[in-house]
């Protein structure tokens, strides 16, 4: 079994699966945010009125929540829905609720490693589609609707249908102004948005295991666009020492079996990779930077749970360090832990003397919901993972999604522009 | 299930057209239902009658994990989406919650049905019937523990074997 199945065996009380077995599975972990906390109190109202009992959740120490999409609140629905999730969390004992304004607080996918709440080995839904990205540190982590959401938080177990996995293997490391982002959209340019239906992406070979914890998070953010069930990567010593960092402890590693079977192996070079990005209006719709269209940008946005790590601010900083922006440029730290450090370091600094304006951590813009939502017409470049029509704002503007360090190159020329170009 | 179709000819209809994200916020359904395929065709709201059918090609839902996506659609009244294919959550969502059906059809289904015909869906016989064209299409059976769902009216009410 590869290590997909192997976790899902282990949490369905299975000795093996096979892919397309059908499976109810215990849950380890579960997180809800203020989209999806007040979608599934809506569930549980709804269940209430048929009578069926929603007073205790099956384990509260098992489920946390973040406030990430709409806040700061920028009106009184959203003031209300993080009052709602206040109220959901002290009614039900939950303890670990990271609330916008009193210290650590950030986007779900970035606490969700920050503050070790998920470990390798486990099995983690969240109420978001982008909970792929925890697969990163080798646990099996997927995105749930309110309905399967409330199912989880009542009977701490829900239905999957094992999948098959795609194997991606990075042959050796990216060059230097290539990040985890490039190599990612090509895959999703390759594959296309619906190539990993249904399935796992996994990702492995020398270049993954040379990759940061980071980095890798970012692969496993993107299986998203590519329609994936879930990403991830076998865990090493890297994973072990980015979360015993964070104060985790009994970490068991699991590991797919010699002879585990992949449905498709796709191999990639990594001396071969191009910084890249996505045209409107879709993440497979790749071109490399330096033949990518001459528009006139608007903006650059540097935020997200796919590009607002640390190590996405640091690539962001490298580029502009002592140049100013030409256009419009907001940077987010994805966590209040990140934007600390980014203070320590001296990156809030660069960014500020570049004429960057730095916002605290929120989803806002990214889903065009408020903090900086585009006006028609407009066209940005981003670090975020979709370009949908109107995903940040008029359904007339246009995002094109790219790496921090192509977003922060084309905030200083005005243009996409190809980090190794820049004067 | 007889309605009337709604087709929109393309691939790859992703939440955010469906339920645009300024209004996650929203959680009354009948007002995300104003909202519903807002990104892709403002005039949807007024289109949408109650027992109809939305037909699209690829990839239907694909994007987010909002159930304010089939919701929106469920409370237009819409009572299934017939697509070439769905993207994971959105055809979860679909039936876990039991707000609509996610039918899978083939090109034969896709090509011939058009924008305003009239058709009965038989899920017993697994047939689309176009009773404007008076033509017959195969639908794709629904898989052991989606059926079971369905029949149960959704995964609260499923009970495990």
């Amino acid at each position: 079994m590869n290590i997909t199945e192997k976790i899902l065996a282990r949490a369905s009380g299975r000795q093996r699966v096979a892919p397309d077995d059908v499976i109810f599975a215990n849950v380890d972990k579960v997180m809800v945010h203020d989209v999806s906390g007040p979608g599934v109190i809506k569930v549980f109202d709804k269940l209430k009125k048929q009578g069926i009992n929603v007073d205790k959740l099956w384990d509260p120490t098992k489920v946390w929540v973040a406030e990430d999409h709409f806040v700061p609140s920028a009106d009184k629905m959203s003031a209300e829905n993080v009052v709602k999730l206040s109220n959901f969390t002290k009614n039900y004992g939950i303890e670990k609720h990271f609330k916008y304004g009193m210290g650590q607080y950030g986007i779900c996918h970035t606490l969700s490693h920050e503050e070790a709440l998920v470990l390798p080995g486990e099995v983690y839904v969240g109420g978001d589609s982008h909970t792929n990205t925890t697969g990163a540190l080798g646990s099996f982590a997927c995105g749930l609707g309110h309905t399967d959401v409330a199912y989880v938080l009542l009977n701490g177990k829900i239905w999957f249908k094992v999948p098959q996995t795609l194997y991606f293997k990075l042959n050796g490391k990216l060059p230097d102004h290539v990040m985890a982002k490039d190599f990612i959209l090509k895959i999703i340019g390759d594959i296309s948005t619906e190539g990993g239906a249904y399935k796992t992406m996994q990702f492995g070979g020398s270049g993954i295991s040379e990759m940061s914890v980071e980095s890798r998070l970012t692969m496993c953010n993107m299986t998203t666009e590519a329609g994936a069930k879930n990403g991830i990567v076998e865990p090493d010593q890297k994973v072990v020492d980015y979360l015993t960092s964070r104060g985790a402890k009994n970490i068991t590693l699991v590991h797919g079996d010699a002879d585990a079977e992949y449905e498709k192996i796709y191999e990639y070079e990594g001396s071969e990779m191009e910084p890249l990005v996505a045209k409107p209006f879709s993440p497979e719709n790749i071109t490399i930077v330096r033949e990518a269209p001459s528009v006139e940008l608007d903006k650059s946005y540097i935020g997200s749970c796919t590009g607002a790590k640390y190590e996405d601010l640091e690539a962001a900083a490298k580029i502009l360090k002592g140049r100013t922006v030409k256009i419009r440029t907001e940077i987010l730290p994805a966590s209040i832990s990140i934007y600390k450090r980014a203070m320590e370091n001296g990156l809030l600094k660069i960014f500020l003397d570049a004429g960057v304006t730095v916002g605290p951590p929120t989803c806002g813009a990214c889903c065009g919901a408020h903090m900086g939502v585009l006006a028609k017409d407009e066209i940005c470049i981003s670090t975020t993972n979709r370009n949908f029509p109107g995903r940040m704002g008029h359904v007339e503007s246009q995002t094109y999604l790219s790496s921090p360090l192509v977003a922060a190159a084309s905030a200083v020329t005005g243009k996409i522009t190809d980090p190794r170009d820049l004067k | 299930m007889k309605g009337n179709v709604i087709k929109y000819a393309r691939d790859n209809i992703d939440t955010d057209v469906i339920i645009p994200g300024q209004y996650l916020k929203v959680h009354d359904y009948a007002e995300l239902a104003k909202h519903a395929m807002e990104g892709l065709d403002p005039d949807f709201h007024s289109k949408a009658k109650e027992g109809d059918f939305i037909l699209s090609g690829r990839n239907f839902g694909c994007g987010s994990s909002r159930e304010h996506a089939p919701i929106a659609l469920a409370h237009s009244g819409i009572k299934a989406v017939l697509a070439l294919s769905f993207a994971r959550i959105f055809y979860r969502n679909a039936v876990d919650g039991a707000f609509l059906l996610p039918i899978e059809i083939d090109q034969d289904a896709y090509s011939d049905i058009a924008e305003g015909d009239q058709i009965d869906i038989d899920l017993k016989s697994n047939q689309i019937n176009n009773l404007t064209k008076n033509k017959t299409y195969k639908m794709k059976p629904f898989s052991d523990i989606i059926g079971k769902i369905i029949e149960a009216g959704g995964l609260f009410k499923y009970k495990p074997d």
